[in-house]
């Protein structure tokens, strides 16, 4: 059979003292579409971080297109997303500009090129942000950010797409263009791995949804259908960070 | 002009032509990071540099400039490593930076408290040929990086983590800004002074990005009103008898106050008409982005 395009088995990973990830076994193969749901808290971030190579694993193996992570350096293969509410920086900057760091994986550092330029602005017709791309970030509404932030993964083209909380503090329209720039990436053959709170308009998409509860896994099968209802009241999930201790630990989604 | 005549005038408007466009240069990426005082921690630690220079009775740029890397490289080190204990591990390295400098400077058998002066606050008529040539060099480091680099130091400043994702190799550009910030500390130490490194760092940046959009057009214009006002900052010196650094730095903040108070009027021009834009969208007209808008605006 063909190899995984992300296999974890058994992940343990902590921050400062605390364990994380406690065991984590996530499969993604060529293709799928797989949401990772769970509590805020949960290491839902933590698990898409290591994966990325951000969060060194301290158990566990990871291997990324068949080949262990660190050896793993084809990241032009690989959009990925991070869990953000903004785009901006401290100096001013353009729709295209930041979009156009994600073809650093392809250009690294050479020049960049006329092929460049055309992902770009494609990367940009897909989440519908082509018409803003002289626009300063910061004059961007939360949702249009996040287009924003998914573009510059899409620039990339790559086989495997990670986001990190994609939907996040984003309105409704910018939702429907979100999923339908999804769909056409899945229809392209990519492969997404997706850290969600509800499953919304992604819902048809999603072949398979892995729930983790204190940094274990303890759902993996066909995505959950009562997920919306539970995961979303009363969590700030623009700010998941912001205070931990006031989260409610057993916000399991299947409890 | 006759003041162009005069050798020493020509080496100073030479340097001070070089301050203006590197120090904005490397500056933006500093701010675009918001490590704005980056600069002033290298400054600090220059002084022992200059103080060493001095001691070993050798050139104090290029003492200064080796002093610096290795401060430099120990404060990104101590950003990127560092956690909680962080800024009191950069105070200990700014103070002692100073302090360091300010005794060797006493010890050394040349170095008095007007020459520790000069260095501080800068004394840009007093640059020797020896001083020019090493400006130059440093210099041509520091445009070659900061603009030959540029999408690759704008995509680590802007969005570190994501950076390392595209597989750059971001620890190596954190380390090659902050030796080339190190290296602009001393291209401008003999311009502006130590202590006022990091205004010409910061405030021609700061001016900058309050009429514009991009990042391109903010660092064109932070290095056309870098280069605005050394050069006059440096004329006006020389004919006022006034210190250079202070006209230099007083100059910029003026631009800035300018720019800020044109910006005002320009943002709610730019607002009304986002807000128009806004809600013509149903009606699929009124694109934003038009022209005449303040991206356009050059020096
Ligand atoms: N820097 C950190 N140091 C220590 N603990 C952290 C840190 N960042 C996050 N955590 C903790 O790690 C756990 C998992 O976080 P995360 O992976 O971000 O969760 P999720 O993305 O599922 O909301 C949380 O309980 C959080 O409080
Ligand atoms: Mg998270």
């Amino acid at each position: 059979m063909e190899q995984p395009v992300i296999s974890l088995r058994g992940a343990t990973a902590s921050l400062g003292s605390r364990p994380v990830l406690r065991g984590v076994d996530l499969t993604v193969r060529r293709g799928e579409v797989v949401a990772l749901l769970g509590a805020n808290g949960s290491g839902k971030s933590t698990a898409v971080c290591s994966i990325v190579g951000q969060v060194p694993l301290t158990g566990g193996e990871l291997e990324l297109f068949g080949t262990p992570r660190r050896r793993f350096r084809q990241w032009s293969r690989v959009g990925y997303v991070p869990q953000r509410t903004t785009a901006a920086g401290g100096v001013p900057a353009t729709v295209r500009e930041v979009v156009s760091a994600g073809r650093l994986a392809r250009t690294k550092l050479g020049p960049s090129r006329r092929a460049d330029r055309e992902a770009v602005h494609k990367a940009l017709e897909l989440v519908g942000m082509a018409d803003r791309a002289k626009d300063s970030v910061d004059a961007l509404s939360g949702g249009q950010h996040q287009r924003v932030l998914i573009a510059r993964a899409l620039a990339v083209e790559p086989e495997l797409l990670i986001m990190d909380e994609p939907m996040a503090g984003v309105d409704l329209a910018s939702q429907e263009v979100l999923a339908s720039a999804l769909r056409e990436e899945v229809a392209r053959g990519a492969t997404v791995l997706l850290v969600l709170h509800e499953l919304g308009p992604l819902e048809p998409l999603i072949d398979r949804a892995v729930v983790l509860r204190d940094g274990c896994v303890v759902h993996d099968g066909p995505p959950p259908k009562a997920v919306g209802q539970h995961a979303l009241p009363g969590h700030d999930h623009v700010h998941p960070h912001a205070d931990p201790a006031a989260e409610p630990i057993r916000t399991g989604l299947l409890s | 002009m006759d003041i162009l005549e005069l050798a020493f005038m020509q080496r100073a408007l030479l340097a001070a032509l070089l301050v203006g466009v590197t120090a904005p240069a490397i500056g933006i990426y500093l701010v675009q990071r918001r490590q704005a005082l980056m600069g002033d921690g290298i400054g600090h630690v220059a002084l022992t540099g200059v103080g060493l220079g001095f001691l070993l009775n050798t050139s104090p740029v290029w003492v200064a400039t080796a002093v610096c890397v290795v401060g430099a490289v120990v404060m990104e080190l101590i950003r990127s490593y560092g956690k909680a204990r962080g800024d009191i591990a950069l105070a200990m390295l700014f103070y002692g930076g100073m302090a360091g400098g300010v005794m060797l400077m006493a010890l050394s058998p040349n170095g008095s408290n007007a020459n520790l002066t000069t260095y501080l606050f800068g004394s840009i008529t007093t640059v020797s040929e020896q001083d020019i040539v090493a400006i130059c060099l440093l210099a041509a480091f520091v445009i070659v990086t900061t603009v030959g680099l540029r999408r690759q130091l704008f995509a680590i400043c802007q969005d570190e983590e994501f950076a390392r994702v595209t597989g750059l190799p971001v620890r190596l550009l954190n380390l090659l800004v902050a030796v080339t910030a190190a290296v602009t500390v001393t291209v401008a130490m003999r311009v502006v002074g130590l202590l006022l490194v990091s205004a010409l760092m910061v405030i021609p940046v700061a001016a900058s990005q309050q009429i514009t959009r991009s990042f391109a057009t903010t660092f064109a214009m932070a290095v056309a009103i870098g280069v605005l006002v050394t050069l006059s900052g440096t004329v006006t010196s020389y004919y006022v008898d006034v210190p250079s650094g202070a006209t230099i730095v007083l100059l910029a903040i003026g631009v800035f106050i300018a720019l800020t108070l044109l910006a005002a009027p320009l943002a709610r021009k730019r607002a009304d008409k986002a807000a128009l834009a806004e809600r013509c969208t149903l009606e699929d007209a009124a694109a934003p982005g038009a022209p005449g808008t303040a991206d356009d605006v050059r020096v």
